[in-house]
């Protein structure tokens, strides 16, 4: 990657029309841009500003799990829960870096996240208040998140598509690990499926708001889709995860809380109640139960990393200088 | 006053041994043997590989992408470096 020279530099291109029908050529023969190639400037703001939130979105996705980290049930969910955050900060990490290679640093990334400037998946603005949020969470929204995400690693622009390929391999264990813990409550006691029905309850309708607003109402869909950083709508990726999930739910007997939803013989699809886009949009915009403590935890870590950072960066220079002394 | 920024590192990573150190991506890091250290935690959680690089981002010298064609046309009329320029009958074996 070629990120560091690019920082700071003027990324501003001459966009005539011959310039974009270029570019549309090299994506329409599935070309892949590479963080130094030319390229108009809508195309690398929407790729800042959509990987930037996805790594916020993996970063900040650690806080409502680590919530349980230390009350899991078992050594074995233990250590598999520790794992799972440990990868959605790698997972975020991955995705900084590629962000940056289009010349936005990491210190303007954070700031904005912090600020509020920037937005993160609406999702984790949900609260955790019991293990079988855990369950749903590894099931539901990584189960939402990989059917986002695996058309993400064709998507045109080179390090997004690699750093989703990374991702992408590792999740798979995420949302099995979910399944899994929702499956031994579901066939345990009467208050463990109680436990696990309210979860999926809580957490169903949250997940397919994850793949954003429908087409019809969505603002950036047609030209990322031309662009190819996005190869599904919204909608045929939200269908594809009801599709999956609802025989999922029926195999260890838990009810999707949706009295509509039912199968359409003639699309082979389910039909679903309408979503609450109202709720979507009052979360997006800070008022869900968690937004502020999300906020609060990151910018308390931030903070309290501070001296961490410093004194790093001071003796990193301390040896450096006593290396140039010795030469 | 805005925060220094931490230096940036290119990782390199071998996947086993008698293969090449391959890039995988990038990490922030004070210095290099913290940036060995973050490579393990952030590149191989599993067992992705048993050496590893890292090289400041900055003193990596990258040919220039919009002068790509010039710079690598030069090989492309050269058909003669490659073997199957070479007409040998079918009877002389292998080759």
């Amino acid at each position: 990657m070629y990120s560091q020279g690019l920082i700071g530099a003027d990324s501003r291109t001459e966009e005539t029309q011959e310039f974009l029908d270029a570019f549309q050529a090299r994506i329409d023969a599935e070309e892949k841009i590479e963080p130094n190639d030319p390229m108009p400037e809508g195309y690398r703001r929407t790729l800042v500003r959509q990987i930037g939130q996805h790594a916020h979105s993996e970063i900040v996705g650690m806080l409502p799990e680590g919530n349980w980290i230390t009350r899991a049930p078992t050594l074995k969910r233990k250590i598999a829960l520790i794992a799972k955050v440990q990868d959605e900060g790698g997972h975020g990490l991955y995705l900084y870096s590629a962000a940056e290679t289009l010349g936005v640093s990491r210190e303007q990334m954070t700031e904005e996240l912090l600020s509020g400037k920037a937005k993160y998946s609406s999702i984790f603005n949900y609260p955790t208040p019991t293990w079988a949020d855990i369950g749903a969470i590894g099931w539901l929204v990584d189960g939402a998140a990989i059917m986002n995400q695996i058309p993400l690693c064709r998507c045109s622009f080179g390090p997004y598509a690699r750093a989703m390929i990374r991702v992408c391999k590792e999740e798979s264990f995420h949302q099995r690990q979910g399944y899994e813990i929702m499956m031994q409550l579901a066939h345990g006691s009467k208050a463990q499926k109680d436990m696990a029905q309210d979860a999926l309850n809580r957490w169903w309708w949250p997940s397919l708001m994850m793949f954003g607003p429908h087409d019809a109402d969505s603002e950036h869909g047609d030209q990322s889709m031309a662009w190819k950083i996005k190869r599904f709508s919204n909608d045929a990726l939200r269908q594809k995860f009801i599709d999956a999930t609802v025989p999922q739910a029926e195999f260890i007997g838990l009810t999707m809380p949706d009295p509509d939803l039912k199968w359409n013989e003639d699309r082979g699809s389910y039909d679903h109640g309408p979503i609450d886009w109202d709720e979507f949009w009052r979360v997006v915009k800070g008022g869900g139960r968690m937004n502020r403590d999300r906020i609060t935890a990151r910018k308390k870590a931030w903070d309290d990393g501070a001296w961490v950072r410093e004194a790093a960066l001071a003796h990193a220079e301390k040896r450096a200088a006593r290396k140039v002394a010795a030469e | 006053m805005p925060e220094p920024m931490t230096p940036l590192w290119e990782v390199f990573i071998r996947p086993r041994n008698g293969l090449h150190h391959k890039h995988v991506g990038s990490l922030h890091a004070a210095d290099a043997s913290l940036a060995i250290q973050s490579a393990r935690d952030v590149y191989t959680r599993r067992g992705e590989g048993n050496s590893i690089w890292v090289v400041p981002s900055a003193e990596i010298v990258a040919s220039d992408p919009s002068s790509g064609k010039e710079m690598f046309d030069p090989a492309d009329d050269k058909v003669y470096r490659h073997p199957t320029f070479y007409d040998i009958p079918d009877e002389v074996g292998h080759m």
